[in-house]
């Protein structure tokens, strides 16, 4: 007889997985500190203590890697760990004497430990040129340059408040970065090469049209055949039609590259959460190590560590010194691409003579 | 000299490389030997070499699995075939030696031996394998009791932060709401039947370490409704102490200046607070949030396509989260019923809202929670706007009539 088929069990139950003294004190946590750079340490109402141990990781992880944190989480840490939503690796362990024991294993492998506070955290990305079929760039590969030049900002708190980056290689941003601090986007510049006498017979035209947030797909009769056509004067280069259409490649390697945006941040904390806003609308595809937009994020991060004052996150230091401000600073070029022109743009507009000279 | 010189400039560097992890699954995989020869290809043609996927997966399942193909398969065969995946990681992303272990065995021999931790949605993701592969992992990591996660038009996998198992913060149980909502809409997880993806992400605090209010369309955000609790002795501490100046950089950067310093004694107007977390982060000792605590619900965030990126706002400004969460189901399914209703293919419940406007839209939600006999009251109200409509086109539906006496 056949094996029944297990289904839908759905998630672990987490239970089996918290540290006995998180499971013991789940909900009874009074506060917490940083002792240094990359380590915390949660006091529970009972008196009992977590520390943890953070480090960065690239995402794309090995299983020899991970059975090197298994190893160690089971000679430190009773063999609990996690990962966070940054993708980092933390071990957890009520022994402080623990805690240096972790960091030398780990840092014996490569593993810089911190992240925490006034850092700049571990940068979220997509999967670039790695995994995916509409990316604009990689992910990685800028991630991995980024991450290097920025290496003793992560590993200690030199910078006025957290600086929390990220990378998505195409429009769709499944790596959602319209809300960090700095945000590196792969964009295409070209519309989608399209088979026009093909587009009817493998795509479904009404959902191809409708993935167009401009309106710029329109049916079309060619040679007879039902096919669909681009207004390319309302393109701007989304790569949503292909997503619905895998035929029409919208990638273009003479086109394809990144653009850098600013100021945005997730947190409530004194300000509210906000979308960012765009400083350098291209730079070009120049792999291995993308120089220009690694320049680029150093620039910004250099003018947010001279300017930006205790606490402050750099889309609030922009606030208070203003954009013109902020563009003079870094040297950036403001250009015609700067000005929204989508839904509510005028939501951007300067209504006031509010101007600082 | 090498045959992947660019790919081998990005294993230098202090930051941990990619390029080392790639190579340290080539040890035993020839699919991972194969990813690093056609990275380096993308990296010469600077364009990517993957196809768009097909249509592969688990039986009885829509969802959970990624197709995904080279488009020079004779070439680089070990990643003919690289698809993903997507296995339900557990609540707050943590895990013991033992159960990651279970996986890590089934993924060596199956698969690729490179994974993302974790996905941007949040499943555990295992990257790259065959076709003939997919239904052996999938009964192998089912007899170890993990199960796939969703993708396409779904409930994609709920995540959220840490919460009450290590933070002091968390105002609502994170990890069970999550492991909840997973556990009890399985069918809507791995079956899609939805006008689109929907994302639930849960954050303990207004702090939102898991991105919910930008990453999700349903964010839930841990918050509460009384007063901060001060501890007075601890308040003077850091006031004496070198740690931080209290009165610059707590009571000056409070958003609605809310807060008043006299000596050593800190007081608050908690009808005016906001409860961003400001200050609570910076005096974790002295200050901690009030007792009454729930959860606001916002919807709507989501990426730029199709119709612009957005945040999720405000529906219910506080909502009392007790297990099994029996309020919060209801609110999600009249939200998903309104939605599937009159939603289109691939509109975000959040531009539908827009679509549809967010009055008709809460309204609707309403009726549907009022038909259902829900304990949850919905209505419009002025704590879902940042303002008023400042445009006069109202469509008015209420007026007069003359009538004859």
């Amino acid at each position: 007889m056949a094996e029944e088929r297990i289904t839908d069990q759905g998630a672990k139950d987490y239970k089996e997985f918290l540290h006995p003294v998180m499971l013991k004190n789940y909900g009874q946590w009074k506060y917490h500190e940083i002792v240094k750079p990359g380590v915390l340490v949660h006091v529970a109402e009972s008196g009992d203590k977590i520390y943890t141990v953070r480090i960065g990781s690239p995402r794309l992880l090995s299983t020899k890697s991970i059975r090197f944190f298994m190893a160690t989480a089971d000679k430190y840490c009773d063999g609990f760990l996690r990962w966070t939503t940054r993708n980092n690796v933390e071990f957890m362990t009520d022994k402080e004497e623990n805690v240096d024991k972790i960091i030398k294993e780990v840092e014996a492998d490569g593993w810089p430990v911190g992240g925490t506070g006034r850092t700049a955290s571990n940068m979220v990305h997509t999967q670039g040129w790695v995994h995916c079929h509409t990316s604009a760039t990689d992910a990685s590969g800028i991630v991995k340059s980024i991450m290097d030049s920025v290496f003793e900002d992560f590993t200690n708190e030199n910078l006025p408040g957290k600086l929390k980056m990220a990378l998505a290689c195409c429009l769709n941003m499944c790596g959602a970065v319209h809300a960090s601090d700095i945000s590196v986007l792969g964009i295409h510049r070209r519309p989608p090469k399209v088979d026009y006498h093909l587009l009817g017979q493998i795509c479904e035209i009404p959902t191809t049209i409708a993935a167009c947030p401009t309106g710029a797909i329109r049916q079309d009769i060619v040679d007879g055949v039902k096919a669909m056509k681009i207004v390319e004067d309302q393109c701007m280069f989304c790569g949503a039609c292909y997503t619905a259409c895998p035929n029409m490649p919208i990638a273009d390697p003479l086109n394809d590259g990144v653009s850098v945006w600013v100021g945005g941040k997730i947190s409530n904390a004194r300000s509210k959460p906000t979308m960012t806003k765009l400083v350098v609308p291209y730079l070009p595809n120049n792999p291995p190590r993308w120089p220009e937009v690694v320049e680029a994020v150093n620039k910004i991060i250099s003018v947010y560590k001279e300017n930006g004052k205790k606490y402050e996150r750099l889309g609030e230091m922009i606030e208070r010194i203003g954009w013109p401000k902020f563009f003079k600073l870094t040297g950036f070029e403001f250009t015609k691409y700067h000005v929204d022109d989508f839904k509510l743009a005028f939501k951007s507009y300067n209504t006031s003579a509010h101007l600082r000279f | 000299m090498s045959d992947t010189p660019m790919i081998d400039e990005l294993e230098k560097g202090p930051w941990p490389s990619f390029v080392r992890e790639i190579r340290r699954a080539g040890e035993q995989s020839a699919t991972a030997r194969d990813l690093i020869n056609i990275l380096e290809l993308s990296y010469k043609d600077k364009k990517t070499h993957w196809k768009h996927g097909g249509v592969v997966g688990v039986r009885g399942y829509g969802a959970g699995v990624i197709g995904r193909y080279v488009d020079m398969p004779e070439k680089f065969p070990g990643v003919a075939h690289f698809h993903t995946v997507r296995v339900n990681q557990t609540s707050g992303f943590v895990y013991n030696s033992k159960g990651m272990g279970e996986i890590m065995d089934i993924w060596d021999k199956r698969g690729s031996g490179m994974t993302n931790l974790h996905g941007s949605t949040g499943d555990l993701v295992l990257l790259g394998t065959n076709t003939d592969e997919l239904e052996p992992i999938f009964t192998e990591i089912a007899k170890k009791g993990w199960d796939l996660g969703g993708s396409g038009s779904d409930l994609r996998t709920p995540s959220c932060c840490i919460g009450p198992a290590r933070c002091e913060f968390s105002m609502i149980d994170t990890l069970e709401i999550t492991r909840e909502c997973t556990n009890y809409y399985q069918d809507e997880l791995h079956r899609p039947a939805f006008p689109y993806k929907f994302k639930i992400k849960v954050a303990g605090c207004p702090n939102d370490c898991v991105a919910s209010i930008a990453r999700s369309d349903l964010s839930i955000i841990g918050t509460w409704k009384d007063d901060i609790r001060i501890d007075d002795a601890e308040v003077a501490k850091y006031v004496k102490g070198n740690e931080i100046d209290v009165l610059r950089e707590v009571v000056m950067m409070c958003p609605t200046k809310c807060m008043d310093l006299d000596g050593e004694k800190l007081t608050i107007d908690n009808g005016n607070c906001v409860r961003c977390m400001h200050c609570i982060n910076k005096m974790t000792k002295a200050l901690r949030p009030g007792e009454e605590q729930g959860a606001t619900i916002l919807l709507g965030a989501k990426a730029p396509i199709v119709e612009g990126a957005m945040l999720a706002s405000v529906i219910v400004p506080f909502l009392e989260l007790e297990a099994p969460f029996d309020n919060l189901k209801e609110l999600i399914e009249a939200f998903w019923e309104v939605w599937d209703e009159d939603g289109k293919n691939k509109e975000r419940i959040g531009e539908f809202m827009e679509r549809m406007g967010k009055g008709e839209f809460v309204k609707a939600v309403a009726g549907v929670l009022e038909d259902n006999d829900s304990e949850v009251e919905l209505d419009v109200m002025p704590e879902q706007l940042l303002y008023p409509r400042d445009n006069p086109y109202i469509f008015y539906d209420e007026y007069l009539e003359e009538v004859d006496d």
